[in-house]
Order: C-alpha cells, then structure tokens, then sequence
C-alpha cells in the first residue's frame, strides 16, 4: 500500500482554492519533487499532506502505518530562526518531541538517535555550536538532522535550497539523496529548481493550481508540461526562482 | 556590607518583598526568554496594563487586589493571543488598543472613588510597601507552581518557541503551549506588578533575556544566565533603593540597563579581540 494516496484532492488557502483535482500516489522509498511555479499551491499542498489542513473536498490518506506526525518536516527558515541562541544539537533534539509524547524529558533513545542523525548528516562535530552562526548550509543540514529526527519513513523538505550558494545547494541534494538511498526513507521535495529535480528525483508532480504531470521523472522529460518548463529556463538562461511566496 | 544587610532584614516588610520579588524575577526571567524569541515582547507589557486596571477596580470594590486581577490578566493573556493569531485587528494594535483602554479605565475607576493620590503613582511605579501576608503566601504559592510548569514543559516551549510549524507538523499541541506560556506570563505580571509597579514590571521580562543573549548561545545557557541574571539584579536593586532611598521597581530597572551595558560591552571587546586574532 502507498504512504500518502491522494484521491480527487483539493485544498484552499483563505478561502480561494489553490490546489484541485489531485490524484496522488507516493509509495515507500520514492523520491517525488513537487515543482512549478510561485503561486501554483505549492505550499497549500504540503500543509494539506502534513495534516496541517484539511481537504476542501476528496481525500488524502495515510497507509503503511504513516502517521501525520510522523512526517520529518523541513520548513523554510523564519526571520526570527536566523538570530536564535540555540545550538546545533538543541535544534536536532528538538526534532523528537512528538517521540516524546507526554514525557516531560528526553530519553537516552532520544540522545542518541539525534547524534547520530546530526553524524548522517556530517555535522556532528558542530553539535555544541550555536545555531545562528552557522553558515546557511550547515543550518540546513542541522534541520534535517531534526526532521529526520521526527521521521522513519517520509521527509517533507519545503525549499530547501532556497538562499544556499550553488556549492552548499549541491551538497545538500547529495545529502538528501543519500538518505533516500541507504535508509529508504521516502522524499517529498518542494521546489524551484527543476533541473536538480529532474536530475535526482525518481518521480515529478508538476502543479500549477491542478496537476499538469504526474508520474515518472523519465516521462516527464518527454512530455508536454516537461519540455515546456525546462525549455524556458533554457530559453532564458537564467537561474530558476529562488524563494517561494511564503504564507503561514 | 554585612551590617546594611542585617539592618535591612531586620524590617518585615523588606524581607516579604525580597522572597517575592526574587520569586518573581526568576519565573519572569525564564519566561522572558521565550516571549522575546517569539516576539511576544509587547504582550507582557499589554497585560500589566491590564493589570492595573483590574487593580484599581478592586481597590474600588475593596477586594483583595490578586486574586481579582489574576482571573482578569488571564483572560486578557487569552484575549490577546486569540487576535495576535487570527483576527484582522493586527497583534501590536490589539495590545495598544487593550493596554490603554484598560489604563484609562483604571484612572478613572481611582480618580471616583480615593481620587487621584499617591495610590495611582503606587500603581503605575510599584510599590515595596505593597506586600502584605495574605500576598507572600499566594505569590509563593503561584511562583512554585510556574516554575513547576516551566521546567516540566521546557522541551515543548523550547520547540514551539524554535519552530511552530515544525512542532505542529509533527504533532504537538502549539495552541496549548502558547497558551500555557502566555498564561504562566499573566500570573507573573500579576505578582510583580505591586511592587515593581505596572509600567515597570514588563522590565522583568525582557531585560534578562536580551542581556543574557549578548553572550550566551545556548538555550539552556541563555535561560539559566537569564534567572542568574535577573535575582542579581532584582537584589542589588533593592538594596540600592534602600541605601538611595529610591522607588525599588525602578532602581531594580536600572540595575537591569546596566547588566545589559555590561554584557554587551563585553559582547563588543570579544568580537574585537577575535578580529585582532585573526588578521
């Protein structure tokens, strides 16, 4: 059985309905990129998967023993995020309280499973440094050390490479993707960058207020939504967008 | 040194207010820490505003002060977190609009009844005089119970003071536990707010925490440095208002500015020192 099935979904975002007509599949181990354009429900979609908010009308359902929070979430960063006095290893820890549930305290479990996500991830050694100054890149990686704290079988990663320097945006899609290829765990990307999407992601849905794809990254290459996108940012040569239209 | 402090302890009413007081510097430090990282600032000071209002409304009836104003400051602290969240009334004018609506209630309410004396300037500037014993032992009562709350929910603040949507993606109760802060903020206020005084009180919150911040990079060092902090301040404080014959909640201010300059001073000469050692 999939992990998230989405059937008929729709999701509005005050009022105005942003995502429609969503017919969805993701099973375990999958790598799916979210891509399309500002605007196109991008966000609306992950806080419906995360159980954040309800479906305006179908259904989305959570198999193979999926809970909604179970879903390792890596939301983009707030203003207030960037001058926090936390460290590296307070962050990550954080990542267990739902494994926590009503005890008040972290168990030893919940210690050593952190160093070892923060150890996955490469950043153990920054463990005792404080948070906000570290480099754009190696906050990151501490996020997702804490998501996958919070996680067995799925990462949601809204946009994560957004405001990283092109050396730290590669690291960071190898760091996910070895993730997604020693521990199975199943990846949800939202993102901009289509052409790092198409280059590591193993399945593409294509939004754009409905979906326009949905399906392997290999025929979406070939298909009309495909070509077309990836052609403009032939076409124009430019970067893709960074940085989505955040509302929360 | 020594005699002073004997000398002091010797007069009841100074050794009510230092147990309170300390009580209350302490739970308002730890608090504080999360309600500046949240941005929450200017709720601690929309509610002792409130605060007084309720104050002057139970002088007026003849009632006992704190247990009137605490039911009130918590449904303000309800109130005002409901309209920083969902409402079209924006979170700052929410808190301008409650804070001196509830002010000019409060004058009026004194200037009707005992008329406007030194109980207003009592009110507004706080007070050492103001503790009797019925108010230590529920200020006992209520500190232990917050800082009770506080240590055993430190995890979850620290998550939803960190990260909200993150905590409430995977399941925890933001709702509650920002309540349970705003709420454990109120009681506080409502403590310190006869001694310190209601336009001073929010001092107690936002001073240690922002000193603190200067230096440490912790949480966990941010909050203990906070409460360190903040009962040596509140300590030297009242014992300059004392020897200076100054207003205890302002000189404990001014204390609290200093500590601030001292940290951020020494903030400044580090970040020197490591460019000298580096270039």
């Amino acid at each position: 059985m999939a992990l998230i099935t989405c059937e008929d979904a729709s999701f509005a975002y005050e009022g105005i309905t942003a995502v429609s007509g969503l017919n969805l599949e993701v099973r375990g181990g999958e790598y799916l990129c979210i891509v399309g354009e500002n605007g196109s429900g991008k966000s609306t979609l992950i806080k419906g998967l995360l159980g954040l908010k309800k479906p305006q009308s179908g259904s989305v359902l959570l198999g193979d023993g999926l809970k909604t929070n179970e879903i390792g979430y890596l939301p983009q960063q707030t203003a207030a995020q960037k001058d926090f006095p936390a460290s590296a290893y307070e962050v990550a820890l954080s990542g267990r309280l739902s494994a926590c549930g009503l005890r008040p305290f972290y168990s030893k479990a919940d210690k050593a499973a952190t160093d070892e996500n923060l150890a996955r991830l490469g950043v153990k050694d920054l463990r005792g440094r404080c948070y906000r100054e570290l480099s754009g890149g190696q906050q990151q990686r501490v996020l997702l050390a804490r998501a996958l704290g919070a996680t067995r079988k799925m990462l949601l990663l809204d946009e994560p490479v957004a405001g990283l320097d092109p050396v730290a945006t590669q690291d960071l899609y190898r760091a996910i993707e070895k993730i997604n290829r020693e521990t199975g765990i199943t990846i949800l990307m939202v993102s901009h960058d289509i052409r790092s999407a198409v280059k590591y992601a193993s399945h593409i849905l294509h939004l754009k207020n409905t979906p326009l794809f949905f399906g392997k990254t290999a025929d979406y290459v070939k298909s009309g939504a495909g070509t077309g996108f990836l052609g403009e940012f032939a076409a124009s040569g430019n970067r893709p967008p960074q940085g989505g239209g955040r509302h929360d | 040194m020594i005699d002073l402090l004997t000398e002091m302890f010797s007069y009841a009413f100074l050794v009510r207010a230092v147990v309170v007081g300390s009580l209350v510097s302490l739970c308002a430090a730890l608090l504080g820490v999360s309600l500046v990282l949240k941005r929450y600032s200017m709720i601690g000071d929309g509610l002792s505003h409130v605060g007084f209002g309720t104050l002057a409304i139970a002088t007026a009836l003849n009632a006992a002060s704190l247990t009137v104003s605490i039911p009130v400051v918590l449904a303000a602290a309800f109130l005002l977190l409901r309209l920083s969240e969902n409402s079209k009334i924006k979170g700052d004018a929410a808190i301008a609009l409650i804070s001196t609506g509830s002010l000019a209630i409060g004058v009026v309410v004194i200037s009707l009844t005992t008329g406007m004396n030194t109980d207003v300037c009592n009110y507004l500037f706080g007070s050492i005089l103001a503790m009797s014993h019925a108010d230590v032992r529920l200020s006992i009562t209520l500190a232990v119970i917050v800082l009770t709350l506080f240590a055993l929910f430190y995890h979850k603040i620290f998550a939803v003071t960190f990260d909200e949507t993150f905590a409430r993606a995977t399941g925890a109760k933001t709702g509650l536990y920002n309540m349970l802060i705003a709420f454990l903020t109120a009681i506080t206020i409502v403590l310190g707010m006869k001694m310190m005084g209601a336009l001073l009180i929010s001092s107690l919150l936002i001073f240690p925490a922002l000193t603190s911040m200067r230096l440490c990079k912790k949480f966990k060092t941010v909050t203990v440095c906070s409460a360190f902090v903040s009962l040596v301040c509140f300590f030297i404080g009242v014992v300059a208002s004392y020897l200076y014959a100054t207003p205890t909640g302002a000189s404990v201010v001014i204390v609290n500015i200093a500590a601030f300059l001292l940290f951020w001073t020494a903030k400044l000469r580090g970040i020197i020192r490591k460019r000298r050692v580096s270039s």
